[in-house]
């Protein structure tokens, strides 16, 4: 008895004749079909449209179009102040919002000359950690749902809740947050906040090893993700790959680390890299198991944060906001690491404006998913829905 | 007082110095093609003059053993209304090789200008590119599927230009909000 190949599966067909005859027929003549995988798919993580064009199963190209969700906000960023610029940037990648507006108002302060309080940037690491473990638990949870394991998506949906109080505790909303401010956050932390964070520490660690035996290490979801979209190294960094994706291909890249900002130099933390035993290196294994052990070390980023941040009565985290922001003429790019990659503000200043000249946003998740279509050659459609689920994509960011 | 008696001494950070460094072995190979270098202490960067030669320093840049930018971060277009000219601005990055970074702008006629895509040279160009043409208009030469990517296929125009003006109905629906 042979085993068909992927490429004989379309053009070989196998019939039972009446005398019960077994009869094969090889090299059969195969249409391509164009198949729209469009806006409105469950499986597809937002309006991404994929023309894939099939053969029988198996995909012979599968082309992203994107737009379905543009808002311009780099016109928008032309014609509103610099602080107004806040909410917009929330809204990109709605899932990390706090990552999204810290990696703005980081690049906004290289061009103004204030110098932010301690207290103040320990407050903005331990709301971004927060966020990034809500974001991933999303990733988690909807990639595994793709695949048909509807358990572990409840499971992060719980735990995600209790993140998303202590936000709305902190912010006043649990998913647009306008909380981090240029020069500063909109409102300090409520006074039990420390004994809250810590009590979720303690309860979410546990947690985290119960999720990797549910899911990591189900056999039917190693099945389904290992030796799935593999990346090799090289080829990510020549698309400009950035945070989980390109970690999951073996390269040891962290902005936090390479590129740092705020305190992250002053904490102690290690950059999940696979190493091949469990998952091939740069499949789709691979990224989610990055994103896996990332939620642990953010618990350690926290907890060394909590331990760190100084307590300071009668704080005002406005103070050091300049009543009227005007950056000084010049330009720079500013870039954080947001749970989906390496997300960067290009910003231009003419020294004279309260408004930029110019503010692009690079986003992470248009980026990673421009190498969809070379990813996505020669798998079948089953596949593409797992390589889409390990990209992570938050059609927000991608269409700004 | 530390920043003034900085400027005064026009001291340049390390980060702008390690710049200068790959910059130089750019400048050393490409001689009058780039400019001059600019030690913007927050984005150090330089021009390419001659457009018909990006392509080449792009590969230098990229495949030179003592530069290896193997990572372009970022590529966003730019109007300079008041020179009359579209450009781009690309930064770069050395992931797992050397720490140094650099900018490179690239300019060009605002009616019917081009440069020389780089999507041959970091697969991040691509759509990057693709945008860039979509809100601005400038055209890339020898980019593999320039087309529209964020606004519809149909859409005139070009949204990101300064002296844009939207279109009153797209299909019969009315654009101006």
């Amino acid at each position: 008895m042979q085993e068909l190949g992927k490429a004989e599966l379309n053009t070989t067909r196998i019939i039972r004749q009446d005398d019960n005859r077994v009869v094969i027929e090889k090299d059969l003549d195969t249409e391509y079909m164009v198949l729209s995988m469009g806006p409105q798919h469950p499986s597809t993580h937002g309006v991404l449209r994929l023309e894939c064009i099939t053969d029988g199963e198996v995909v012979v190209e599968a082309e992203p179009y994107l737009g379905y969700l543009h808002r311009c906000f780099e016109k928008y960023c032309e014609k509103i102040d610099y602080p107004a610029i806040v909410p917009y940037t929330d809204r990109m990648d709605y899932l990390a919002g706090i990552n999204t507006e810290l990696a703005y108002c980081i690049t906004v302060e290289k061009l103004l000359d204030i110098e932010i309080p301690r207290r103040v940037e320990f407050i903005r690491v331990i709301t971004a950690e927060l966020n990034r473990i809500a974001s991933h638990l999303v990733a988690i949870g909807t990639y595994g749902i793709d695949l048909g394991a509807f358990t572990p998506f409840l499971f992060c949906f719980r735990d995600r809740e209790i993140i998303l109080s202590l936000l709305e505790w902190v912010s006043g909303a649990r998913m647009l947050y306008h909380y981090v401010w240029i020069g500063g956050l909109s409102y300090d932390v409520p006074a039990d906040f420390k004994k809250r964070v810590s009590e979720f520490v303690n309860y979410f660690k546990p947690k985290v090893v119960e999720l990797q035996k549910l899911l990591t290490e189900n056999e039917i979801f190693v099945k389904r993700t290992k030796g799935i979209g593999i990346m090799p190294a090289e080829v990510a960094i020549n698309y400009g790959w950035s945070g989980p994706m390109l970690r999951g291909s073996g390269v040891k890249w962290d902005l936090r680390r390479n590129d740092p900002y705020s305190i992250y130099p002053e904490l102690e933390f290690d950059i999940p890299v696979p190493d091949g035993k469990f998952s091939d290196v740069g499949d789709s294994l691979s990224r989610h198991l990055v994103r896996a052990l990332e939620m642990d070390e953010s618990l350690k980023i926290i907890e060394q944060c909590l331990d760190k941040m100084p307590e300071v009565s009668g704080f005002d985290p406005r103070a050091v906001i300049p009543k009227r922001i005007r950056p000084k003429a010049g330009e720079v790019y500013g870039r954080a690491e947001n749970p989906r990659g390496e997300v960067g503000f290009y910003i231009v200043s003419d020294g004279k404006s309260t408004k930029p000249l110019r503010c692009k946003a690079r986003s992470s998740c248009f980026v990673n998913l421009s190498a969809m279509k070379d990813l996505s050659k020669g798998q079948l459609i089953p596949d593409l829905v797992a390589i889409i689920g390990s990209i992570d994509i938050v059609l927000g960011e991608v269409d700004r | 007082m530390d920043k003034v008696m900085e400027e005064a001494g026009n001291l340049m950070s390390p980060m702008v110095q390690e710049s200068k460094a790959a910059y130089d072995i750019i400048r050393e190979r490409f001689g009058e093609a780039v400019s001059e270098f600019d030690a913007n202490p927050t984005m150090p960067f330089f021009e390419v003059i001659d457009t018909a030669k990006w392509v080449d320093i792009a590969l230098f840049m990229r495949d030179n053993s003592r530069l290896k930018f193997n990572c372009m971060a970022c590529l966003s277009g730019v109007d300079y209304l008041e020179e009359g000219k579209l450009g781009i601005v690309c930064n770069f990055e050395s992931i797992g090789n050397f720490t140094h970074r650099i900018a490179v702008k690239v300019k060009c006629q605002r009616e019917g200008g081009s440069i020389p895509s780089v999507s041959c040279v970091w697969h991040t160009a691509n759509w990057h590119e693709r945008e860039a043409y979509d809100m601005y208009g400038m055209v890339f030469d020898g980019h593999p599927d320039l087309r529209r990517i964020l606004c519809p296929e149909d859409w005139t125009g070009f949204p990101l230009r300064k002296d844009y003006q939207v279109q009153e109905t797209y299909h019969g629906i009315k654009v101006p909000y």
